[in-house]
C-alpha cells in the first residue's frame, strides 16, 4: 500500500478528478452538465471542479482525508465533449460511484449533485442535461405506486391514450359547484379530472368538502356510463402530516387516483406518498409546477428528462410532460427523448432526442406522460401520434370552453380519441390526414361538430427557447 | 350563446371503453382492427358477459386465446360463433401483449340485447 503524506495547501482540482483515461464501472451513477466556466479557465480544470464539488472535493486540501482512500470514493471528470454550435460551452461527463449515495434516495443523489456546485464561482452557468442511473441503483428505489399496466388493469382502459381534464376556473368555486363540473366532465366521457395544482385546501372551498362532493361525482359518473373514472384529489399540503390526512380521506371517498406537485411539495414528500400509495392501491398523479424556473434556461439548472428519471424513481403513476403542440413550451424530439424515460424498461443513448446515456430502468413499472396545457381536438391526431397508447391527454379550456357545457365537450373529445385511434389502426397518416379523420367522425357526433368549429382558429405557434443543441 | 334553443342537451350514454363513442363499426372496419392486432404481433382472445355485469374486471373467456393466429377470417369465424352462442351478452375482442403483460386492444365488437 502507497503511502501518502499530508502536503497541506491548494492545488488544481485536476490533479485528482480529472481521469481522462478511467472506464465507468456499470455501477457508477454518471453524470453529463453542460458546463460555461470562466474564460480565463482551461476546460479540464473547470470539469474536474464540478466533479470535486459534486462529490469528496473540498477547496483546500485536508489532513483527515488521508485517514480514507478517496480514490475509492472521488467523482471523476472522464470526458469532455464540444457543444454543438455553442462554443462557450461544453460537455463534462462525470462517474460516481454508487457508495456515494443513500439507496433509494433521490434526494441525496441530487444534494451532491445539483448542490453546493451550482453557485461555483469559477462557472458562470451549470445545467445538469442527464443522469445514468446504474441498474444497482434503480432496484433500491420504490417506483411508481402502480405503473401503466397495473393502472390500465385496474381501470379497464386498453388499446387508447386515457382522456382527461383539470377543472377550471382553477380557482374560486365551492366544494358543490366544483364537483358539479367534475360529474359533467366524467358522465361525458372522461376517463379522469383533475385539481388545478394550487387547488389545495383554500378559505373558498376546503380539502375535504372537495373530496367528499368530488367522490360522489365520481360514483355517479360509473353508475350512469358503466365506465370506470376517477379524479386526481390534490393532496399537496404545508406539511406531510397534512397530506396523509388528506390521502386517507382521499381513498375513503373512493376515488382511484389522487395527486402530488413533486417539485413545490419537494422529493421527500413525493417519495413518502409514493410509498402510501402502494400500500393503499392508489394511484399518484404528479404535476411539476416549478419546473421551468429549473429547466427552461438552456445553460443553467437542470434539464426535465433529469427531473423526469427522479420522479420515475421517487415515485408516480402520471407525469406531465408538456404537450408540444399546446401553449407551453416544448420541442418534440426532447419531449419523445424523455417520454422514453418514463415508460420504457430500456432507453438507448440518441442524441438527437437529448438523451446522453444508455438507461437500463430493469423491472421498474412505468409512468403514464400527460399532455396538458392548451390542447383542443384539433389537436388530438397529432397527440396520438406523438404521445401513443399509454398518455393521458387533458384538455381542460377544450372541454370546458364547449358552447354546450363540459358533458359535450368530453364527448366531443372523446369521439375525436376514438376516431384518431381507430384511424391509425386502420394505417391513416393521421397527423396528415387529421382535417379528413375529424370531419368524418363529426358527422356523427353534433357535439364535436361545435367543438371544431369553436376552436379552428387557435394555434400557439412560437419557438422553444430551450432547444436541443445542434451545430 | 344566450340562446338555449341552439344549445343541444347531451344525454348520458352507457359506454364500453374504447370505441364506445364511435358508430358502431361495419364488418370492414372491424376487419381493419384485426389487421392492426395481428401486424401487431398481439394474441387475439374473445370474452363475453351480460350487459348488467359489464363493469366487472373478468368477462367469460370464450376458448382459450388463439396463440399464434393470424388468419383474420377464422378470428372473425370465432367473434361470430361467440355471439350465436350468447346471442344476449356483449362480445368483445381482446388482443393481448405478453410483453407489457396488458392489452394493447380491447373493443366490443357486438353489443348483447340484454
Amino acid at each position: 500500500m502507497a503511502v501518502k503524506t499530508y502536503d497541506a495547501g491548494v492545488k488544481e482540482y485536476r490533479d485528482m478528478y480529472w481521469t481522462p483515461d478511467y472506464v465507468p464501472l456499470d455501477t457508477d451513477l454518471l453524470a453529463c452538465f453542460k458546463v460555461t466556466g470562466q474564460p480565463e479557465v482551461p476546460r479540464e480544470e473547470v470539469a474536474a471542479a464540478v466533479a470535486a464539488e459534486s462529490s469528496t472535493g473540498t477547496w483546500s486540501t485536508v489532513w483527515s482525508e488521508l485517514l480514507t482512500d478517496l480514490e475509492y470514493y472521488k467523482g471523476r471528470a472522464y470526458r469532455i465533449e464540444d457543444v454543438p454550435g455553442d462554443s462557450e460551452s461544453f460537455y463534462a461527463f462525470v462517474a460516481y460511484p454508487i457508495d456515494l449515495f443513500e439507496e433509494g434516495s433521490v434526494v441525496n443523489v441530487l444534494t451532491s449533485l445539483v448542490g453546493n456546485v451550482f453557485g461555483f464561482k469559477a462557472l458562470k452557468h451549470l445545467r445538469l442535461e442527464d443522469i445514468r442511473f446504474p441498474i444497482a441503483y434503480i432496484k433500491t428505489c420504490g417506483g411508481p405506486p402502480a405503473g401503466i399496466q397495473l393502472e390500465r388493469d385496474r381501470l379497464n382502459k386498453y388499446g387508447r391514450p386515457m382522456l382527461g381534464a383539470t377543472i377550471k376556473p382553477k380557482l374560486g368555486l365551492s366544494a358543490k359547484n366544483y364537483g358539479r363540473a367534475v360529474y359533467e366532465c366524467l358522465r361525458g366521457g372522461l376517463d379522469m379530472t383533475k385539481d388545478d395544482e394550487n387547488v389545495n385546501s383554500q378559505p373558498f372551498m376546503r380539502w375535504r368538502d372537495r373530496f367528499e362532493f368530488v367522490g360522489e361525482a365520481i360514483q355517479k359518473a360509473e353508475q350512469e356510463t358503466g365506465e370506470r373514472k376517477g379524479h386526481y384529489l390534490n393532496v399537496t399540503a404545508a406539511t406531510p402530516e397534512e397530506m396523509y390526512k388528506r390521502a386517507e380521506f382521499a381513498k375513503e371517498v373512493g376515488s382511484p387516483i389522487m395527486m402530488h406537485d413533486f417539485l413545490t411539495g419537494g422529493f421527500t414528500a413525493n417519495t413518502g406518498l409514493a410509498n402510501w400509495c402502494r400500500e393503499n392501491g392508489m394511484l399518484l398523479h404528479i404535476h411539476r409546477a416549478m419546473h421551468a424556473v429549473i429547466d427552461r434556461h438552456p445553460k443553467h439548472g437542470i434539464h426535465f428528462r433529469v427531473l423526469a428519471k427522479c420522479l420515475r424513481l421517487s415515485g408516480g403513476d402520471h407525469l406531465h410532460t408538456g404537450t408540444v403542440v399546446g401553449k407551453l413550451e416544448g420541442d418534440r424530439q426532447s419531449t419523445l427523448g424523455f417520454v422514453d424515460q418514463l415508460r420504457e424498461s430500456f432507453v438507448p443513448e440518441d442524441r438527437s432526442r437529448g438523451v446522453f446515456f444508455d438507461q437500463d430502468w430493469g423491472s421498474m413499472p412505468g409512468v403514464f406522460a400527460v399532455a396538458s396545457g392548451g390542447i383542443h381536438v384539433w389537436h388530438m391526431p397529432a397527440l396520438v401520434t406523438i404521445f401513443g397508447d399509454d398518455s393521458m391527454l387533458q384538455f381542460g379550456g377544450g372541454t370546458q370552453g364547449h358552447p354546450w357545457g363540459n358533458a359535450a365537450g368530453a364527448a366531443a373529445n372523446r369521439v375525436a380519441l376514438e376516431a384518431s385511434v381507430k384511424a391509425r389502426n386502420e394505417g391513416r397518416e393521421i397527423e396528415k390526414e387529421a382535417r379528413d379523420i375529424l370531419t368524418e367522425a363529426a358527422r356523427q357526433s353534433p357535439e364535436l361538430a361545435i367543438a371544431m368549429e369553436t376552436w379552428k382558429e387557435i394555434k400557439f405557434e412560437f419557438e422553444t427557447v430551450d432547444k436541443l443543441d445542434v451545430g | 350563446m344566450s340562446n338555449g334553443s341552439e344549445m343541444g342537451d347531451y344525454q348520458t350514454a352507457q359506454t364500453l371503453e374504447t370505441f364506445g363513442f364511435l358508430p358502431k363499426l361495419s364488418q370492414e372496419e372491424v376487419y381493419d382492427q384485426i389487421a392492426y392486432l395481428v401486424a401487431q404481433g398481439l394474441t387475439p382472445a374473445i370474452e363475453h358477459e351480460h350487459p348488467s355485469r359489464s363493469m366487472d374486471h373478468y368477462w367469460t373467456m370464450w376458448k382459450l386465446p388463439f396463440f399464434g393466429e393470424k388468419d383474420i377470417n377464422n378470428i372473425i369465424g370465432e367473434l361470430e360463433a361467440c355471439r350465436r352462442s350468447y346471442p344476449d351478452h356483449h362480445v368483445r375482442l381482446i388482443g393481448y401483449d405478453n410483453y407489457t403483460q396488458s392489452q394493447g386492444v380491447s373493443f366490443v365488437v357486438y353489443e348483447g340485447r340484454g
